[in-house]
């Protein structure tokens, strides 16, 4: 009997978003009299960073500052429609749509500050800070913030747009069953490093090494967060997370996460990230989603390092120290 | 049901409020008082959102009835910042990128708090230690022990 070290390694890749009857998400854009902008959704923020990162894509589409931008979220009765933030696609397909929904917007923003400037619209561009400049003439210039005075109360204009983005539905073909069910990946690749004490089964987690390939990352700190703590939920899935032993009885159950285990901050294993940046094709600025994408290389990581340290491999999650008792048992008997 | 009198100091000022005998200190605060920052999570003391410090101890406040609190000098998160300038621990948060949804956030401040109070210039495993009362259901405990131990840091430069 002895603890027994072992090493795994497993790569994935990972759709971001859906394809059911077409996944759509739509959005509104429009100034207020002072040259802020508000972006509306009913895509939720349940803290992952949503409002964010739609204020960065907005601001960066109209060519403001992120401090300019409201973004609205959540309400279903009043925003334009969205599928929802699952699947890992509330920044790709909600972004999508703000930035045709942005464009709209500084297109009309753009008009109004030609009439002020008595320019051609295509002449202009804007400095990122809340001006609108004629390029190469920077010294002829007016603020959004006079612009939006000035649409409102002056030229009756709406600096507004509307945005969306479909991922129309994809039909299997009927011969060979092939279909798109996602247009873009994200990928990546865990080490675990365990150990197993054979006598008991208990498996601790010593090191968890991740990278993670998702595109741009459009706030990289936000990014970090979620890759840190997803990487940790995907070793709480691989070793502790059951909804065992009531389901699919749940008369006597868990009613709630106090009665369903994950890991705290004395259970932590020394984890690295590693994130590339492969800009996508059909992505905003790039994105892709690494929201539960990055929970996942965990799981078969460990089940490989749990092989490589006492030779039983288990194939149902979690990877408690009964299964691997009852495997090392069966191992033993054969 | 008879209402019962309640006084004590929250975060430096004194309040008091009838309130339903029975009521947790952590529903007073919130609707009676309007103080927010403790957050309802479990409502059964396992998750440690709704952290307080009541006379220097670290308390769940959804376990305390508040009429047991009578007299005693309560702290919560929206009373550490001094005239707008946020504390290092809480600065330490916000550098550390230590918050990702935010809702465990001010109860594991309070546990830091108390901890830093008891150990300015605690190891790593006392960090541990100390938080392990509050989940985070984003699993990002490696910023949190991190900020705890930046914030320490900050402290002992400043006391030095």
């Amino acid at each position: 009997m002895a603890i027994r070290r072992g090493r795994g390694v497993a790569a994935i890749n990972y759709p971001t978003g859906m394809n059911l009857g077409g996944d759509p998400t739509q959005a509104l854009v429009h100034s207020t009299p002072t040259g802020n902008f508000m972006v509306t959704l009913s895509s939720v923020d349940l803290g992952q960073g949503m409002k964010q990162i739609m204020a960065q894509i907005c601001a960066e589409t109209i060519g403001v500052p992120t401090d300019r931008v409201v973004v609205d979220t959540a309400d279903t009765d009043t925003g334009p429609h969205c599928m929802g933030t699952f699947a890992s696609r509330g920044t790709h397909r909600a972004g999508n749509a703000v930035i045709q929904a942005a464009k709209e917007a500084r297109q009309v923003m753009l008009e109004v500050a030609a009439e002020e400037l008595e320019v051609n619209a295509s002449d202009l561009e804007t400095d990122g800070q809340g001006n609108i400049l004629v390029k190469g003439a920077p010294q002829k210039s007016i603020s959004i913030f006079d612009v939006a005075l000035s649409a409102h109360f002056k030229r009756g204009r709406s600096i507004s747009g509307r945005g969306m983005f479909l991922i129309p539905r994809s039909y299997p073909e009927k011969e060979t069953g092939a279909m798109k069910p996602s247009t873009c990946y994200a990928h990546a690749c865990t080490v675990a490093e365990v150990e197993v004490d054979d006598e008991t089964g208990e498996v601790t987690v010593l090191t968890v090494k991740n990278v993670f390939e998702i595109g741009r990352a459009l706030n990289p700190k936000m990014v970090e967060q979620q890759l840190v703590g997803g990487s940790w939920m995907g070793i709480s899935h691989a070793l502790y997370e059951t909804t065992e032993p009531y389901y699919p009885n749940r008369d006597h159950g868990g009613t709630d996460f106090n009665q369903y285990l994950m890991p705290g901050p004395g259970d932590l294993a020394e984890t690295e990230i590693i994130v590339l940046e492969r800009p996508s094709a059909d992505g905003p600025y790039g994105a892709k989603g690494p929201g539960e994408m990055c929970a996942n290389p965990q799981i078969p990581a460990v089940a490989n390092a749990v092989f490589d340290a006492v030779g039983v491999r288990i194939d149902t999650l979690p990877i408690t120290p009964e299964r691997i008792l009852r495997a090392l048992k069966a191992q033993a008997a054969n | 049901m008879a209402k019962v009198p309640v006084q004590f100091t929250l975060n430096g000022s004194e309040k008091a409020e009838f309130i339903d005998s029975g009521t947790t200190l952590l529903n007073a605060l919130r609707d009676k008082v309007g103080d927010t920052s403790p957050k309802g999570g479990c409502h059964q003391g396992t998750c440690g959102a709704c952290s307080v410090i009541i006379d220097g101890e670290l308390r769940l406040s959804c376990l305390t009835l508040a009429e047991t609190c009578n007299g005693t000098a309560i702290t919560t998160t929206s009373g550490l910042a001094e005239g707008g300038v946020l504390q290092p621990l809480q600065r330490a948060f916000l550098d550390t990128f230590a918050t990702q949804c935010g809702f465990c956030t001010p109860g594991m401040i309070m546990a830091a708090k108390v901890l830093l109070d008891h150990t300015p210039n605690p190891s790593r495993d006392e960090v541990v230690e100390a938080l392990s009362g509050n989940i985070c259901r984003c699993t990002g405990y490696e910023p949190i022990i991190q900020a705890v131990l930046t914030a320490a840091r900050a402290n002992s430069q400043n006391a030095a």
